[in-house]
């Protein structure tokens, strides 16, 4: 069985028939090739795959493509207009917040989440925003002044 | 990882979904899909058809009527934990839906998905239990209503049928001088609950009135532990009497303690008591603040605390 569905990826819309089991992020980056977005845990407990459906982050991991058809999905390669980065990109490089950078994509878009919901978080406030999103090189110290600096807040210590 | 192969119908409307379960036996609901698709693509569930509700508008939303809090099975944990109806009336349910998982999590899960999969080590079941609600279920012949004592029976067991969907979950509105309080403790990756502690007490001047004390992640189902809430109520609220009456949940946990590689059954026996103390601890201190005269100051603490 196929189902027709239409998602509007960073503003382009896909028509395409799918398999009701295909999961979101393999329609995000087999479908539609965008693989900014990354498979991780898997299990949706580790945050790589995390992007917007209609303005609201979800792990795509854990969602169906059948359930995002007819929704706006935004992934990191939507943020940015052109060549000016988007502010959080521009924090997460300025402050260095990744190394290796798998789970980058993920955290940038938990961080849009975040500040969607909190526009001025304390650094409290940044670390339990991202609790959904791992980290396994950074120790997070950078990813939390990354966000403050995006969040254009002095809260906490520098 | 792939889920196993499954045909897909969506529903409109609350008669559509029975109308869709009863055309394909053996089909699952997805609500937001956070408990299901999990199991999915672990192949733990393998069902020949799914039918997608996340559309049926009448299954969204948050009333307050009657004395009791109204919430709509399709409402995502987000919308519970951000509202302020839930805050005022049941705050042990904002407080559980503002810990499940992650933020992502929260958009997308649902309180109707979440209890009808009924996992023990989740979040809600234990509040709902404790709070004394009770489940909307649509089935073959109409609607019924199933309280929360009857509706958890096991480990993912329900007492849903085949054809039923639960499609509004009723809690009661504390009442005055009751206080609330979840206290969890989370896997640190999952944010699962290894334990969960539901309590509700409530303060008559200087006695404990009712008290509920529901357990989630210790045995197969959320359960009340009877032993508990014996113990306390009529007593004189102290650090003591709080104490001794947490000390009673090992009356209550049988023999069928869940153990994993993160904590054993020992471990969580051995902590049990001590998560029990802290919900004690925390809804008497809300109900002591409800019961507060005006007169006192908003930081007037009673001296057992």
């Amino acid at each position: 069985m196929t189902v027709p569905v239409s998602i509007t990826v960073n503003g382009q819309r896909y028509d395409r028939e799918v398999e009701p089991r295909l999961l979101l992020v393999h329609f995000l980056r087999e479908v539609v090739g965008s693989t900014g977005t990354k498979v991780g845990c898997d299990t949706s407990q580790c945050g790589a795959c995390t992007v917007l459906m209609d303005g609201v982050s979800l792990k795509s991991c854990t969602a169906l493509a059948v359930q995002a058809d007819g929704a706006e999905v935004t992934t990191i390669e939507g943020l940015a207009d052109g060549d000016a980065l988007h502010p959080l990109q521009d924090a997460f490089w300025e402050k260095h917040g990744l190394q290796c950078g798998f789970c980058t994509p993920g955290m940038i878009m938990a961080s849009h989440e975040l500040l969607r919901v909190t526009p001025d978080p304390s650094d409290a406030q940044i670390r339990h925003g991202l609790e959904g999103n791992m980290c396994r090189c950074t120790g997070y110290q950078n990813i939390v002044r990354a966000v403050r600096q995006a969040a254009g807040t002095t809260a906490g210590q520098p | 990882m792939y889920a196993p192969d499954f045909a897909y119908y969506r529903a409109d409307s609350v008669a559509e979904i029975g109308r869709l379960l009863r055309a394909h036996p053996g089909a699952k609901v997805l609500a937001g899909g956070h408990s299901l698709i999990p199991l999915l693509k672990l192949r733990l569930a393998a069902p020949p058809a799914l039918i997608d509700i996340g559309r049926v508008a009448e299954l969204k939303g948050i009333a307050v009527a009657d004395g009791r809090v109204r919430i709509g099975a399709l409402t995502t944990h987000a919308e519970i934990a951000a509202s302020s109806d839930v805050a005022r009336h049941a705050p042990a349910l904002a407080a559980a839906a503002g810990v499940i998982g992650d933020p992502a999590v929260r958009n997308r899960g649902t309180i109707g998905g979440n209890v009808a999969h009924a996992d023990p080590a989740s979040d809600l079941p234990t509040v709902l239990l404790a709070l004394g609600a009770s489940f909307a279920v649509a089935t073959d012949d109409g609607e019924r209503t199933i309280p929360a004592g009857k509706f958890f029976q096991g480990m993912m067991a329900t007492a849903l049928g085949d054809h039923d969907v639960v499609t509004a979950i009723d809690v009661p509105a504390a009442p005055g001088g009751q206080g609330q309080a979840y206290e969890k403790f989370s896997h640190p990756a999952s944010r699962y609950a290894v334990i969960g502690v539901a309590a509700t007490v409530e303060l008559r001047g200087e006695t404990v009135g009712n008290v509920a004390v529901a357990l989630g992640g210790l045995v197969p189902a959320a359960v009340r532990t009877g032993s508990v809430e014996q113990a306390l109520s009529g007593r004189a609220p102290s650090a003591e009497a709080i104490a001794g009456a947490a000390a009673a949940v090992s009356n209550d946990l049988g023999d069928d303690l869940i153990g994993d590689i993160y904590a054993s059954a020992e471990y969580r026996r051995a902590m049990a008591p001590v998560c029990v103390k802290r919900a004690l601890t925390a809804a008497l201190k809300q109900a002591s603040v409800a019961d507060a005269p005006a007169a006192r100051s908003p930081w007037w603490k009673p001296s057992w605390l």
